[in-house]
């Protein structure tokens, strides 16, 4: 790099994804079979993306204002009340952001100040450190364990809270381990969020997809609830990842604050997107419903045969993802994945890509048709049996 | 369980230890189930969605509406069932609006439609008058589209 000594240093040695660096030795293989991906299968319902193909007939191709169509923030409101009994008013405490991406940078550059620093739970999302970082906030890791269901603890939470702690970010039901929490593992950690003033910076991307019970927001906490930040989008919910529309839910203070960056940066998100949103928020209920019962079936299938072919799995009750151990193998989550992917052509992601908590893990998607899967599994099954 | 059923609506080759294993249930108990579902007739076949104009297979099919009066003791059921039972009725429904019954019906070409309309259909006792519309392609078929939506559809090898 010419320019080493040029640049903002904090990109500088901002670390590239691994899940990126995995991509490229995957992209170089003919015939891959991949477990790889993070988002749905599902082709958008119909509905949805003729609502998008409409606004285009319709011109409405326009710039919106900036915190987004107010009948799209109405409905969001609406169905976050109907769906996790949160009630937030779209006038006043709602942005629709570019993805969940864009709401997860502009919240963090809105509340960090130099030298703040930030709970991290991990494995995590590799999007998360990287922002911290790039914000200016230093990252401080909690591990999540698997004997733990990879639940935030209290005990875990306390030990890491120092002086300068200004936020936690949760990612229940999440990536990449399928953790979720519960309204009475909240209950824990909502006394010492409130003790310490940390805001709750709750990415909730993945809360359709709860398979134990219904998905319960930290927002339902009034104690906290000023503090609370609320990240989600529609990719995940209603299959619409390359639509990149998701949303900020927060106390209006916090939402003028990111108004400003958003306005900014982004001026608005896609005009034609917010109209597929409005369609999905609205008119969407059913199709989650579908889409959570084919992935918690697809769940179900693979928890039983990674058993069955001698890799430990537990029964993961959120996301689409699962998070086995591979210590049967005795190898690095790397080099298993290398392997596997030299050796059977089949690519999962190694647990380290999502920090050094996922270690000795891979993350497995079972987002893809139940005849990919078993083709997976049949490919794993010859690998364990040669290394384990 | 709606969740067994509406698994095999949409794939009636799903294996019953793959049943099991979606469903998180014993193999026997999923097995018993279905065989209770076939004997109560809840589940009353099982069929293969084919495209026959992409097989070369040359089909007629047409829509026909009819309009009968109701018995005083049986209602429509009777002749309902009457008609039903000629082979060439894909499918007979009671439907609402200018016609009491729609009918899909299948034959090899448009004569043999003709002549079951012709010949059987309308001479039944009851029947008052018919509606022939012939069928010129089909796009779906019991939830299934002839046209693969995801073709030239890709997504990336691996994504965070």
């Amino acid at each position: 790099m010419i320019f080493d000594e040029e640049i903002n240093q904090t990109v500088r040695y901002i670390k590239p994804s691994g899940i990126r660096k995995f991509f490229d030795i995957a992209a170089t293989k003919k015939g891959v079979i991949s477990l790889g991906v993070g988002e749905p299968d599902f082709i958008t319902p119909w509905h949805i993306r003729e609502e998008a193909i409409h606004a285009i007939e319709k011109g409405r191709t326009f710039y919106t204002g900036n915190k987004g169509l107010p009948e799209l923030r109405k409905g969001i409101c609406d169905y976050y009340s109907r769906r996790f009994n949160v009630d937030y008013n779209g006038d006043e405490n709602c942005i629709v952001t570019v993805g969940g991406s864009e709401a997860i940078d502009i919240v963090l550059r809105t509340i960090l100040k130099p030298g703040d620093e930030v709970i991290l739970p991990t494995p995590a999302y590799v999007a998360y450190a990287a922002i911290i970082e790039m914000a200016g906030g230093k990252v401080i890791e909690v591990q999540l364990k698997e004997e733990d269901e990879f639940k935030l603890t209290p005990e875990a939470l306390r030990k890491v809270i120092s002086e300068r702690t200004k936020a936690v970010i949760l990612n229940f039901p999440g990536n990449p381990t399928g953790g979720i929490m519960t309204y009475d593992d909240y209950g824990k950690i909502v006394p010492i969020l409130k003790q310490h003033h940390i805001f709750a910076v709750t990415d909730e991307i993945y809360a359709e997809l709860t398979y134990e019970g219904k998905h319960c927001s930290i927002a339902v906490f009034e104690e906290i609830r000023d503090r609370v930040i609320i990240i989600n989008g529609f990719s995940k919910a209603y299959s619409m990842t390359g639509y990149r529309v998701g949303y900020i839910l927060a106390h209006k203070d916090i939402i003028e604050m990111c108004l400003k960056i958003h306005q900014y940066t982004i001026m608005c998100a896609t005009t034609p997107c917010q109209y597929a949103a409005i369609e999905a928020v609205n008119n969407g209920d059913n199709d989650i419903e579908e889409m959570f019962l084919s992935f918690r079936q697809r769940r179900n299938y693979i928890v039983k045969e990674l058993n069955r072919i001698g890799l430990k799995t537990h029964m993961p009750q959120g996301a689409f993802y699962v998070f086995p151990s591979i210590a049967i193998t005795g190898m690095k989550c790397e080099e298993f994945c290398e392997r596997l992917l030299e050796e059977e052509n089949l690519a999962l992601v190694p647990g380290n890509a999502f920090g050094d908590a996922g270690e000795g893990y891979v993350r497995i998607s079972y987002a893809y048709s139940l005849d990919e899967i078993k083709l997976a599994i049949s490919k794993l099954e010859h690998f364990l049996e040669k290394y384990r | 369980m709606k969740e067994l059923l509406k698994l095999l609506e949409k794939n009636a080759r799903y294996e019953v230890k793959d049943l099991a294993a979606l469903l998180n249930e014993e193999e026997d108990a999923v097995q018993e189930e279905i065989e209770d579902y076939e004997k109560n007739n809840v589940i009353a076949g099982y069929h293969t969605i084919i495209n026959w104009e992409k097989a070369d297979v040359e089909i007629s099919k047409a829509v026909i509406f009819v309009n009968c009066v109701p018995e005083r003791d049986a209602g429509y059921d009777r002749l309902a069932a009457r008609i039903a039972r000629f082979p060439e009725v894909e499918s007979l429904t009671l439907i609402s609006g200018k016609a009491e019954f729609m009918l899909v019906v299948n034959a090899t070409n448009m004569r043999e439609i003709s002549n079951f309309v012709a010949h059987k259909l309308a001479p039944t006792e009851g029947v008052n008058g018919t509606e022939t519309m012939f069928v010129l392609k089909e796009y779906k078929k019991n939830g299934y589209l002839f046209e693969d939506e995801r073709e030239g559809v890709e997504r990336l090898l691996v994504t965070p």
